[in-house]
């Protein structure tokens, strides 16, 4: 398949992606660059100058909200790629409306009490669509231990195992492959049919 | 009875469990879990009274930290 016909296939399809940080980031400039057609980004954090260590974000967006700061940089990458920034925190109550128009939704947020909800209301809400979700991106090495598990429609990118915590925190190389790894999923799951 | 545990085959001696005596016997304790018997997603509310019998598959997810 050339990469014209990857784009085209690619343009029909909308991803949610739940959280702008160094996963949701990071996977949707990955999504912008292969030719997703539309992403909705849902995030309430401001840029914050230790985010830059990892998130796709720079100097000059410092204080600015992360949604549009992603949705200007992801404009200067892929002009194609329509951005929905939804400047929210992610609740069990809006779940259903923010991500309805989405063919598949990527996890990409901090706290493991946040993913056990969006897991439980996409399951409760949208039974048949994908959830690729982030597990295990802290510290560095150990590569080998990154892998993808699927349960039914549940996908699981990461080792599973390493929690972010000050001794061992999220770097860019490890969140970019985790994020990286969730954008490749996407691609492999909306490719399949072709 | 004998299930898969987490895609691994795993026998125990009762011959029905639920979801709250499972996290007891395999001493599961994180405090954010996915669980799913089947496939079907089971909810905190739920722990003490889904159970899962000889021949059906559980999926236990430890949530962690880090996004």
């Amino acid at each position: 398949m050339t990469f014209e016909e990857i784009k085209e296939h690619l343009k029909h399809f909308t991803v949610g992606i739940a959280g702008a940080g160094g996963l949701g980031s990071n996977c949707a400039v990955a999504l912008a660059r292969s030719g997703i057609g539309k992403l909705v980004v849902v995030d309430f954090d401001i840029v914050n100058e230790s985010n830059l260590n990892r998130q796709y974000y720079f100097y000059n967006q410092i204080g600015q909200y992360k949604v549009y700061a992603l949705k200007e940089n992801i404009s200067r990458i892929n002009r194609d790629v329509i951005l929905s920034a939804v400047n929210t925190k992610i609740e069990k109550t809006n779940v259903a409306q923010l991500f309805y128009e989405c063919d598949i939704i990527v996890e990409a947020l901090d706290k493991a009490e946040e993913k056990e909800m969006l897991i439980e209301c996409v399951t409760d809400d949208f039974p048949e669509k994908p959830l690729i979700i982030g597990l295990g991106v802290a510290g560095y090495g150990n590569t080998n231990s990154l892998k993808v598990k699927q349960i039914d429609n549940l996908y699981i990118c990461g080792d599973e195992k390493s929690e972010v915590s000050d001794e061992s925190p999220p770097l860019a190389p490890g969140v970019g492959i985790v994020a990286n790894m969730q954008a490749n999923l996407v691609l492999e799951i909306l490719l399949k049919s072709l | 009875m004998t299930i898969t545990l987490n895609n691994r085959t795993e026998t125990f001696k009762f011959d029905k469990l639920t979801i709250e005596e499972l996290i007891k016997l395999k001493n599961f304790t994180f405090k954010a879990l996915v669980v799913k018997i089947n496939g079907k997603l089971i909810k905190k509310n739920e722990y003490t009274s889904a159970f899962f019998v000889s021949g059906d598959k559980v999926d236990v997810i430890h949530l962690i930290s880090g996004g």
